[in-house]
């Protein structure tokens, strides 16, 4: 008798440990990124009616390849939303990393030396951002506009204003990276894909992750856990801009030239798609699979529009009525849980 | 021999003397109670013991040789925990990896170590169950009560098995029933041999759980009893300063 009554204190102890909320499924359901995923298939199956175009694999091919960029931004955006923080300076960032791509491999030096480069100046304006901000204690919002402007301006001055598309011996191969295809998926959807892969492993594998998250929800509390909470925010700004100069470098291999004006705005439609996949701006939340997610909503807009026949000048405006349609639906979701 | 022995310790924030001369010593399985008005400086005394900063003056002995804490990770590394007021939880995270924040478990597999979630849960849950505490380790801590989030923060401080576990006002923002839970945590601390030191405001709590008391006014100690030989009257009156010292 006292055995059996041990053994289902046992089995309960064990029920509870072992007890969640939700089951996978359900918790799946509840996230932000499934909800705008339903929407996308939503109007892609109206768009199936609406246009013959639009299920055509070319058409396929050009929507998924527009938003590999912004979805690989997306991916590093997320990050730093994720630690309560913006980054309002990887579409000028990109602009100097791709002049900076242009200028290196134009002097004659091959696609390694090119790609370094890219990554390397990608890095230091991270490294420049990410120090100012955890360190000095200064406003995400204020250092990265800074750096907006002084990005921009030094590709203006570097690239003395003038339009690169001789990009030396290695010139076919930076091509094909950015503007071919293999096995019929552009190739900056292969990386597009194998990204937001290696996210997800990060966020839900990673100590890196973990601490990243952890800092977004209470960073006195991370910081008190004896987690570097500097050097992360530090490496959470460099990984951000990384991805702004990886994106750079397929883009201009795509475009096969590059200006300064590489990137124009292309901030605001990042943080837009990272905010429709799911981001929180007040930190603490990050889907890997938004981010992708939300910067194909966007282009899924887009492409609609162009083929509806409905006027391109209507475009922002309904990215705009999807970003507020994405955080309120996001709002109602948590009043309800709470 | 004390498992930690404060000498002479004397803090001054310029003119301010926050605490002055503050002699005490806690034995291993010993809790303590911390007690004394706001601006007391029970606080500041906390704080020095966490390694949030150097005292002015004063030693401090662990077992009997001197440490100096510059940082809260000093502290822990010599066998101190710290449950902070408001508990320094992340909302956003579940019970387990608070538990494991900064120490988490890892697997290795080749050259890439990643989460051993597994591990941690059952761990965590270990420890709860310990704790005699309902708390899952799979939920998130924003869906608990203040109660579960207590016991998340006191399971925290035993993975490393401290010798001391330092309380900061524990029972102060929940309710009845969670303060008889927060003691019990409290208990099962001392039986298993943890020195605690609780700083609160709370007179029952204190005379519940405490085997000795320590009153602070003005940043100096003005008594030192054992909870048998005083009584709440003595100890609000010492508060106050209706009582000189004891």
């Amino acid at each position: 008798m006292t055995d059996t009554t041990q053994k289902s204190h046992a089995e309960i102890d064990e029920s509870i440990t072992s007890r969640q909320e939700m089951s996978g499924l359900q918790a799946a359901l509840k996230t932000q990124p499934f909800w705008v995923f339903v929407a996308l298939i939503a109007i892609a199956v109206v768009m199936s009616f609406v246009s013959d175009v639009f299920l055509t694999e070319r058409n396929f091919f050009n929507i998924t390849r527009n938003f590999a960029f912004f979805g690989i931004m997306a991916l590093g955006m997320s990050a730093v939303i994720c630690t309560a923080g913006i980054d309002l300076s990887v579409g000028s960032l990109m602009g100097l990393a791709g002049i900076v791509t242009g200028l290196v491999m134009q002097a004659g030096y091959g696609i390694g030396f090119g790609f370094f480069a890219c990554m390397g100046a990608a890095a230091i304006v991270g490294l420049i951002n990410g120090v100012l901000i955890a360190y000095l204690r200064m406003a995400p919002f204020v250092v990265t506009l800074g750096m907006l402007a002084m990005s921009r301006s030094i590709a203006m001055v570097i690239s003395n204003n003038k339009m690169i598309y001789d990009f030396g011996p290695d010139q076919d191969l930076f091509e094909w990276i950015g503007g071919e295809s293999v096995f019929g998926v552009p190739n900056p959807v292969w990386v597009l894909m194998i990204l937001t892969v290696v996210f997800w492993w990060v966020w839900r594998y990673s100590t890196w992750g973990r601490w990243v998250i952890a800092i977004g929800g209470n960073a006195d509390a991370a910081k008190l856990a004896g987690i570097p909470v500097e050097r992360v925010i530090v490496s959470v700004y460099v990984l951000c801009s990384c991805c702004a100069g990886l994106a750079a470098f397929l883009l201009v291999g795509w475009f096969g030239s590059v200006t300064n004006a590489l990137g124009l705005t292309y901030e605001l439609n990042v943080i837009a798609a990272t905010v429709i996949g799911g981001a929180n701006l007040m930190g603490g939340v990050v889907y890997a699979f938004g981010a992708p997610i939300g910067a194909a909503l966007m282009e899924l807009i887009r492409n609609s529009l162009l083929l509806a026949g409905i006027d391109a000048l209507w475009q922002q405006f309904f990215v705009g009525l999807f970003l507020i349609l994405a955080v309120l639906l996001e709002q109602i979701r948590n009043r309800g849980r709470s | 021999m004390s498992l930690l022995e404060l000498e002479g310790v004397t803090k001054s924030f310029g003119a301010i003397h926050a605490l002055q001369g503050i002699d005490l010593t806690i034995s291993e399985g010993e809790a303590v109670g911390l007690m004394g008005d706001n601006g007391a400086g029970k606080s500041t005394l906390m704080r020095i013991i966490a390694g949030n900063f150097l005292p002015t003056a004063g030693r401090i002995r662990i077992n009997g040789s001197e440490v100096h804490f510059h940082k809260p990770i000093d502290a822990r590394n010599n066998g101190i925990e710290i449950v902070y007021q408001d508990l320094a939880l992340c909302n956003n995270l579940t019970a387990a990896a608070n538990v494991f924040l900064g120490r988490e478990i890892r697997k290795k597999f080749g050259p890439i170590s990643y989460l051993d979630h597994r591990a941690m849960f059952d761990k965590a849950g270990e420890l709860f169950r310990e704790l005699k505490s309902e708390t899952r380790p799979r939920d998130l801590v924003k869906q608990m009560s203040g109660g579960q989030r207590q016991a998340v923060a006191i399971a925290r401080t035993r993975l490393s098995d401290p010798k001391l576990v330092l309380m900061d006002e524990p029972t102060a923002a929940i309710s009845v029933r969670q303060v008889a839970e927060v003691l019990n945590l409290i208990h099962r601390l001392k039986d298993s041999g943890h020195a605690v030191i609780l700083v609160s405001h709370r007179m029952p709590d204190v005379f519940e759980v405490c085997d000795r008391v320590a009153v602070l006014r003005r940043g100096t100690k003005v008594a030192d009893k054992q909870i048998s030989e005083t009584s709440p009257e003595e100890v609000t009156g010492l508060i106050t300063g209706a009582i000189e010292n004891a």
